[in-house]
């Protein structure tokens, strides 16, 4: 909890910051824009969050988003397939994607790095050849899919301020992942796992399925991610679609408080970690500094968030240490 | 009281295992009688952790069978094995220290409904179990907040919640204090009246003569012999360890000390910061460092070392100060480090014998320029192979392929490249066999004999009382005695490694203290 104190601090400062420098950062026009993509960025956040308690990593994010995203609007269009089959085939090939890295990384012992690397080359492969490096777009039907991304809801008293309907997704799957994590016995065993996998072992838990599970909610969770941001973007270039997207949310999963050894993580901490990547950028290009140092600035502050939570950390294990010595001491 | 009954709850037939370059069993044979308590002793690497792990189910026999209640186990697995009510409590601590007392204790088997942990439930049993083993914390506790040897009884909390029939305890005290060692056997004798049967293993005979009904001894993972309760002494179980008498065994030869070697001025390490340690070794002193686990040993002779830095004091080799300790300034100065875990700190594994041994004296003078000077490291290697009598083919054999023995003695071998001035040794026969054991313990005499400083840690009772000349007994980071050859005995060095000696008032320990202070206040 203190964790995730310290990141919304840094969240409210930095949106006061960009508030009191910016006259149009709290208009509702970019608070929507902010939150929609908030919500976007969300969902695949809240995904690999879940790999990262397991000690893993998901770098295929990106790509799997490439080519749901392009293959969605491919069997939609192309193919002339209903909407309830295409969802349904562009999801299961997104789990199927996640067991894959489960079964090789929990059977076959791969290191999660090397399988979902593989992965990042393999599905964007995939997508440009399958769409044959073609722009894939929605023409002008699919009016209720395409309002899962772009579309809103009022919120009264307001002033005009609506909801983005990704951002409503995002909250639905995030008290879902929360539940799954805090109070079920499959989030119990995956934090176990993350910190001691031989505990768990030598606990009769199928640590196996646990990992492979995990891997399966990062995919589809990349999966729907690929699917709103496909229909949000509304054309899709198999070649550019999530290009670091997987970045991005490891990147939010960290800020969140989730440690990459493992059996640490908190989804509300994903949440406002996604929110601090997206306001920061927004906050670039409303402050005017040049875009091309987007990625810089970035990282800057990704290490310095880090940074200072090792520090926290260390001051109060020293503390910590300080305190029991003097105990035994007495 | 305690009678073998007519069948055995647990029935071990002529089981063998073997590891690479390791036969950890071979034809063992074990039978348990319901509520017996039967102790399980023998050297490190004997193959009494390898056995246990076998009846826990983390491990599959290679040949042999195990039966339960008279019927054979069929699967080699945790979860087969708590079927059958066998439960381990392990050597090492296993708990998630992310999570809390009660998902530890409850791991595997939370009370739930509908896939949501029932917190009220699990807090309200687990609260049940750690007042069974007298641990007066809230279930909610954080784990890592614990001390290891509350974390240890939270462990034993856990195997006694599974409701086990056989309960397989391995090394449970080692990091216990004195009062938790009580609750544990107050524990013990409790569920031995309940009709469960225990196997306990144990380095420390004072506790096997005190608890067991009966004593399996192994040793190179043989059946080396039995007593039953009224058999149990000290002498008898020592005599089935080792093969012959203490006496023969440890060969041990009194030096002249010289000169001091070693001068150690309230140095504080990581483990300890509230801590700082004083003491000097001399040239052809053996020293043996004694302490429970989590006393901070290994922090020290790291910090020596320099692999690890020291958060204060100072530190002289051969008289010079070492301002900052470092690996490279070690090794220019003459002291070398024999690190407790070998495998992973004291070889790389994929390297030659040759390769390995020259190591350390890769840039003193096995180099000439940036070149590997390869003729005079083979010479070398030859040399230090025959002086410790490595058994290998040849000095290109690798490393990993070689016994447990012989790779400590390449590890030795090492440091005895750069001709050492002062030398540390972490537990220095872990997973040794006895001959090879045996033979470390002459090199370590003759080093000695020869003028080498030597300042060794270990976790064997039998080893500091054999080998050492002066023995340095720690506590949580800080030296509460230090007791000389004729001072030297087991109950002497467990009292001051639980830090028994400063709430009892022993007359003996006022001695020790007494003796210990001036270093201190230096």
């Amino acid at each position: 909890m203190k964790k995730v104190l310290g990141i919304l601090t840094l969240l409210i400062v930095v949106c006061a910051f960009t508030a009191w420098q910016s006259e149009h950062f709290l208009t509702s026009y970019n608070l929507q824009n902010l939150t929609r993509l908030t919500g976007l960025f969300g969902v695949l956040g809240i995904g690999v969050a879940f790999v990262i308690i397991t000690g893993g990593i998901d770098l295929s994010i990106g790509s799997v988003i490439a080519l749901t995203g392009s293959l969605l609007p491919y069997l939609l269009v192309k193919q002339g397939w209903s909407v309830p089959a295409a969802l349904a085939a562009v999801s299961l090939m997104s789990a199927g994607i996640g067991l894959a890295h489960g079964l090789l990384v929990a059977k076959m012992n791969l290191q999660p790095f090397v399988v979902t690397l593989c992965g990042l080359l393999l599905y964007r492969g995939a997508a440009r050849w399958l769409t044959a490096d073609e722009t894939q777009g929605f023409g002008a039907g699919y009016d209720g899919l395409k309002w899962l991304a772009s579309g809103t809801v009022p919120l009264p008293g307001t002033g005009g301020f609506e909801i983005p309907v990704p951002l409503l997704i995002m909250c639905g799957l995030g008290v879902l992942a929360a539940v799954l994590l805090n109070l079920t016995l499959f989030g119990r065993y995956l934090l176990a796992i993350g910190r001691n996998e031989q505990a768990a072992r030598f606990s009769g838990i199928r640590t196996d399925r646990i990992v492979i599970a995990a891997y399966v909610i990062c995919s589809l969770c990349a999966g729907l991610g690929g699917m709103l941001f496909a229909l949000e973007v509304r054309s899709v270039q198999p070649a550019g679609m999530g290009n670091f997207y997987e970045l991005y949310a490891i990147a939010a999963a960290v800020l969140g408080g989730c440690a990459l050894r493992g059996g640490e993580g908190s989804i509300l901490g994903v949440v406002i970690g996604t929110a601090l990547m997206r306001v920061l950028q927004n906050a670039i290009s409303l402050l005017g500094y040049p875009s091309q140092l987007e990625f810089a600035i970035i990282g800057v502050v990704i290490l310095l968030g880090v940074l200072t939570d090792e520090i926290v950390r260390r001051l109060a294990a020293y503390r910590h240490t300080r305190y029991q010595t003097r105990q035994s001491a007495d | 009281m305690s009678v073998t009954a007519p069948s055995p709850v647990i029935e071990v037939r002529g089981v063998s295992k073997s590891f690479p370059g390791v036969q950890a069993l071979s034809n063992v044979e074990l039978q348990l009688g319901q509520g017996e308590v039967l102790a399980v002793v023998g050297e490190n690497g004997a193959g009494k952790s390898t056995l246990m792990k076998i009846l826990a189910g983390v491990q599959a026999p290679d040949r042999g069978e195990v039966l339960v209640d008279g019927k054979p186990l069929k699967a080699f697995s945790v979860e087969h094995a708590l079927d059958r009510g066998i439960a381990l409590i392990h050597q090492e601590l296993n708990l998630a220290d992310n999570l809390d007392v009660a998902a530890n204790i409850f791991l595997g088997r939370e009370p739930h409904r509908f896939g949501l942990i029932d917190r009220s439930r699990l807090h309200h049993e687990a609260d049940h179990f750690l007042k069974l083993v007298g641990l007066d914390i809230s279930p909610i506790t954080l784990t890592s907040t614990l001390s290891i040897g509350q974390q240890q009884m939270v462990e034993i909390a856990k195997a006694i919640s599974v409701d086990a029939r056989v309960l397989i305890m391995d090394e449970p005290t080692s990091s216990l204090s004195h009062r938790e060692t009580e609750a544990l056997f107050a524990v013990v004798r409790d569920l031995k009246r309940r009709g469960v049967s225990i196997l306990y293993i144990s380095h420390r005979l004072g506790e096997v003569k005190e608890l067991a009904d009966r004593v399996v001894v192994l040793r190179d993972g043989h059946n080396a012999g039995e007593l039953q309760r009224d058999e149990i002494s000290h002498d008898r179980i020592v005599r089935l360890m080792v093969g012959r008498d203490v006496s023969q065994f440890y060969d041990h030869r009194s030096h002249p000390a010289g000169d001091v070697m070693l001068d150690v001025d309230r140095l504080v390490t990581s483990a300890h910061p509230g801590e700082s340690v004083c003491f000097q070794i001399r040239a052809g002193e053996v020293v043996g460092m004694a302490g429970l686990v989590g006393a901070g040993r290994t922090e020290i002779l790291e910090s020596i070392f320099g692999i690890s830095p020291s958060l204060g004091g100072r530190v002289r080799i051969a008289g010079r100060e070492v301002s900052r300790p470092s690996p490279q300034e070690s090794v220019a100065n003459g002291l070398g480090l024999v690190p407790e875990d070998r495998k992973q700190q004291g070889l790389i594994l994929s390297m030659a014998v040759q390769q390995n041994l020259s190591l350390v004296n890769l840039f003193a003078r096995v180099a000439a320029g940036c070149l590997v000077h390869r003729r005079y490291a083979r010479e070398l290697a030859g040399q230090i192979m025959d002086r410790l009598r490595i058994k290998t083919a040849n000095a290109r054999q690798i490393v990993r392929d070689l016994s447990g023995g012989n790779q400590q003695k390449v590890v030795l071998g090492k440091w005895l490249a750069i001709g050492p001035r002062v030398l540390l040794l972490d537990e220095p026969t872990r997973g040794v066999d006895v001959g090879a054991k045996h033979e470390i313990y002459r090199l370590i005499e003759d080093l000695a004999e020869s003028g080498v400083a030597i300042l060794f840690v270990s976790s064997e009772m039998e080893e500091i009382l054999g080998l050492s000349d002066r023995t340095l007994v720690l506590h949580e980071g800080r030296i509460t005695g230090e007791l000389t050859r004729a001072q030297l005995s087991e109950e002497a060095v467990m009292q001051l490694a639980t830090g028994a000696a400063g709430q009892t008032a022993m007359p003996a320990f006022g001695e020790i203290r007494s003796q210990t202070s001036p270093a201190e206040n230096e």
